[in-house]
């Protein structure tokens, strides 16, 4: 047991050094320093795991059949972590990858992650730990195994789950059965990489025969014996506060079972979701509004400018060669509210029995919703039962999961388990929607008119962390600016003598919060529009443009990598090719992880088709080769969408539009024909996969687009008018 | 509430509801059958997609009162043990992300092969195209329709 002791302070230490730096840095450099350096520390995404690093007690659970269960406290939403998860456990616990059940940890079993799900962190951050958790459950297995055989540990022989001594042989499964009281032993050498047999391998899905079959259970369909199905009236109205309700028609609706009028919210309990939601739609609420919002008042309100700015990226003195200088190049590019538009909606199973709450839902957040639910019932977090299910999409919708609070206080009026889900036209309104965004980027060049001398990115967007659970109130001043809205925001170009990256606050009158990869698509899509104009003027080709003002350090020479290998694998060509189509380029790099794209585009019936996309990630070591190529896949799609088609709108104070269709998106049809990803592996640990790749898929899209027609498209969605 | 008579995945099934009840929620609340996802309630986005004989419905417009003598194929239907040659597409070539679309596009794409053994690529979008994928899957489901199409 004296492991568990060594293994925690490691972890102290680890998250203790980050913070030194930070109150070092405060009492020494001043503030503006300080929040530069928090920025700094955001953008390179150091994210140490926040869990449980030294019980496998908690992590594993060894079957008398052998089978393993790994109980995982991050959730899978399509990001391909199970997997990832799976292949790090089943090579250092040697066993075949074939034998690991990789489940959900209910917040009971006490495997909770004190953060969340998100930011592409999983793997990253579990990369040290579950290998040293599974290495020590294999060690622990040996010694114990060793002891039943009379033989020492080091004699024994491990092979895929059995153990061997002395010529007899007992499985993980007979151990485990046979063991009452376990020694948890010091953390064993991790294998040498070299050696592993799943980590580095295109593995397929853990989860994928079940979500072929349609057997995976998502939070929608969880169910409980003599469950019941609520319903929750909501505003439809930005900024409008709940008055009073008549409720009488409703009562009399057909299987209606109660009317639960609150503070701050009514809610209708049924026999189906069905009679739930008419029900619903027959409840008169007043509601009180002081004002009806447009969309101009927001972009109003987004304009550069307007908010509060915070310098978060200074070299040189941009701020200066740029006031004083009369040849300054300065443009604006423009990103609209964006929906996350998952299929699955979010809602909440809960049952409130007494004293204690169990809640089966879809959320990215167990730890903060099973906080929110025990204080609004009044209970003891221990007795409240956060059980997570697959997530029908993720995308950050489920950072915050309120629907599980009001399940649980209909559950707790009628004394039985309650289903309640959004219908879409309420996931739509209730959404916390991407900020829209707006960009001020300015530049000169120096005397040969080849390399930019200075160059300054101002982002303005509503708010991404503030507001959030996510991110405690007391650090909010301490960080100051949104690192969520200007994620991607910062100018990688760092050869070029002056820049600087401002960014600019604004609090919005409808809830903004997280949407996959952040600031990152509008902010890339702004500075890899301005960085191809700016080449264009230079008469320069992009990507040697791009590639003469990014210095030779370690994450200069990565970005470089993928620039020179996205150029060479599409044979990037600047100008309309001979079939009439054109290639546009871009470059981010996101978290650390550098990623460039070419996209191969035509104009049919005045429409952008993409044909072909060239992507290049080098997210270090690929522990699986074909979910990077996955996740690469989706999130060009995605990032189409949202660059080329999506767009929200305020009218007369309601957000619109509220169902698919009308909210366009990416369909089939839309897909280009090829994605043919490259993976660079310039790192020797794992880093972030999920979002970089949406970065700059928006720009390369209007590069190419200018290149065939002479036209700039500065605002997202693209459109030829 | 009335007594309707159901054929479901080759079986006779007995449901008393109200007769403008979707056919989506009968199947997944009556039924136990939640294979067929709830996406939007108005045939905007295929993910509760399943065949009424042969041909791909979206069930959350499908009251059950116009269903009688009717034969539906759910996912939970479509095979015995996912050996349907378009899962067995779908696992070759690791589709899914999320999953929740993901029996919605099945349905379409094996009701596509049963009208039409050999689509191409105008075709198959044609098809697909009632079915939303968020997580954006649509480059692998059309490498999969073709390669069942291939085998089947």
């Amino acid at each position: 047991m004296s492991k568990k002791k060594i293994s925690r302070r490691k972890f102290l230490v680890r998250t203790s050094a980050t913070g030194g730096v930070l109150l070092g840095a405060m009492y020494f450099g001043g503030c503006g320093v300080v929040k530069r350096k928090i920025a700094g520390i955001a953008n390179t995404a150091e994210a140490p795991y926040t869990g449980n690093t030294d019980d496998p007690m908690i992590w594993f659970e060894v079957s008398p059949d052998n089978k393993i269960t790994l109980s995982s406290p991050k959730v899978e939403m399509g990001q391909g972590t199970f997997t990832g998860m799976a292949q790090l456990a089943a090579d250092e616990l040697g066993v075949d990858i074939e034998n690991i059940e990789v489940k959900h940890a209910a917040s009971d079993s006490g495997n909770i992650d004190s953060f969340a799900t998100g930011g592409s962190t999983s793997i990253m951050s579990l990369w040290v730990p579950l290998r040293e958790l599974s290495a020590t459950m294999r060690q622990m297995l040996v010694n114990h195994g060793a002891e039943l055989l009379g033989a020492e540990p080091a004699d024994v022989e491990v092979t895929k789950g059995n153990i061997t001594a002395k010529g007899k042989t007992l499985t993980y499964g007979e151990i485990a059965q046979k063991v009452t009281e376990w020694k948890v032993p010091k953390t064993p050498k991790l294998k040498n990489i070299n050696d592993y047999k799943y980590i580095g391998k295109p593995v397929p899905r853990v989860d994928l025969h079940d979500k072929v079959v349609g057997a995976s259970i998502y939070g929608i369909d969880a169910t409980m014996p003599d469950m019941l199905h609520g319903a929750v009236v909501r505003s439809t109205h930005i900024g409008s506060k709940y008055k009073r309700a008549d409720i009488s028609k409703a009562e009399k609706m057909p299987g209606v079972v109660k009317i639960v009028v609150e503070d701050d919210f009514v809610g209708v309990i049924a026999n189906s979701y069905t009679e739930a939601h008419n029900a619903k739609d027959a409840i008169q609420v007043e509601w009180e509004t002081d004002r009806e919002w447009q969309t101009e008042d927001i972009e109003k309100m987004v304009e550069v400018g307007q908010g509060k700015p915070v310098t978060i990226q200074k070299e040189g003195s941009a701020k200066r060669v740029l006031a004083n200088s009369d040849d300054v190049i300065s443009l604006a590019y423009k990103s609209p509210i964006g929906g996350h538009a998952q299929l699955e909606p979010n809602g909440a199973l809960a049952y409130v029995d007494g004293e204690k709450a169990t809640v089966m839902l879809s959320t990215q957040v167990v730890k903060i919703t099973r906080g929110e639910v025990a204080d609004r019932l009044g209970i003891s977090k221990k007795n409240v039962n956060i059980i997570p299910t697959f997530l029908g999409g993720g995308f950050g919708r489920r950072l915050h999961t309120p629907n599980a609070v009001q399940a649980a206080i209909l559950s707790k009026a009628v004394g039985k388990p309650v289903k309640c889900y959004f219908s879409r036209k309420e996931e739509f309104q209730q959404d916390t929607f991407r900020p829209p965004t707006h960009h001020v980027l300015k530049a000169k060049m120096d005397e040969s008119g080849k390399l930019i001398e200075a160059i300054e990115h101002n982002v303005s967007s509503g708010d991404v962390m503030y507001g959030s659970p996510l991110v405690p109130r007391i650090a909010q001043p301490l960080i100051g600016s949104d690192v969520g809205a200007w994620r991607g925001g910062m100018i990688q170009y760092s050869k070029i003598p002056h820049y600087r990256a401002v960014s600019w606050r604004v609090k919005l009158p409808f809830a903004t919060s997280w949407w996959r990869a952040l600031g990152l698509l509008a902010n890339t899509f702004a500075i890899e529009s301005f960085m191809d104009e700016l080449a264009v003027k230079a008469e320069m080709n992009p990507v040697e443009f791009r590639l003469a003002q990014i210095n030779d350090d370690e994450r200069g020479s990565r970005l470089k990598k993928v620039i020179e290998k996205a150029a060479e694998e599409s044979g990037f060509q600047d100008g309309v090719m001979a079939n009439g189509r054109a290639m546009g380029f871009a470059a981010s790099t996101d978290a650390n992880t550098p990623v460039a794209q070419v996209v191969e585009v035509s104009i049919e019936n005045n429409e952008i088709k993409v044909h072909k996309v060239t992507c290049v990630i080098d997210p270090g070591l690929a522990v699986n080769p074909d979910q990077i190529r996955a996740q690469c896949e989706g999130a060009i799609i995605m990032g189409m969408s949202a660059s080329m088609y999506e767009k929200m709108q305020v009218v007369n104070g309601q957000l619109t539009p509220t169902i698919y269709g009308p909210y366009r998106m990416a369909l089939m049809k839309n897909a280009p024909k090829e994605i043919n990803v490259h993976i660079l592996e310039n790192a020797e640990t794992p880093g972030a996969v999920g979002e970089p790749p949406l970065g700059p898929i928006g720009a390369a899209v209007a590069n190419a687009v200018y290149r065939i027609t002479g036209k700039r498209l500065r605002e997202m969605p693209l459109s030829l008018g | 509430m009335s007594i309707f008579t159901l054929h479901i995945n080759g079986k006779k099934q007995e449901v008393n509801a109200a007769p403008e009840t979707p056919l989506l929620w009968v199947l997944r609340d009556h039924l136990d059958l939640v294979g067929t996802k709830f996406g939007c309630g108005i045939a905007q986005c295929g993910a509760c997609t399943i065949h009424m004989e042969g041909v791909a419905m979206r069930s959350c417009i499908l009251p059950i009162s116009a269903l009688a003598d009717k034969k539906i194929t759910t996912i939970e239907g479509l095979s015995q043990n996912g050996d349907h040659p378009v899962q067995k597409a779908w696992l070759e070539h690791d589709v899914p992300q999320c999953g929740y679309c993901q029996a919605g596009q099945i349905m379409s794409a094996s009701a596509l092969l049963l009208d039409n053994p050999d689509p191409n690529d105008n075709e198959i979008d044609a098809a697909m195209n009632g079915n939303i994928c968020r997580c954006g899957t649509y480059t692998r489901i059309k490498a999969a329709i073709k390669t069942a199409a291939k085998s089947s």
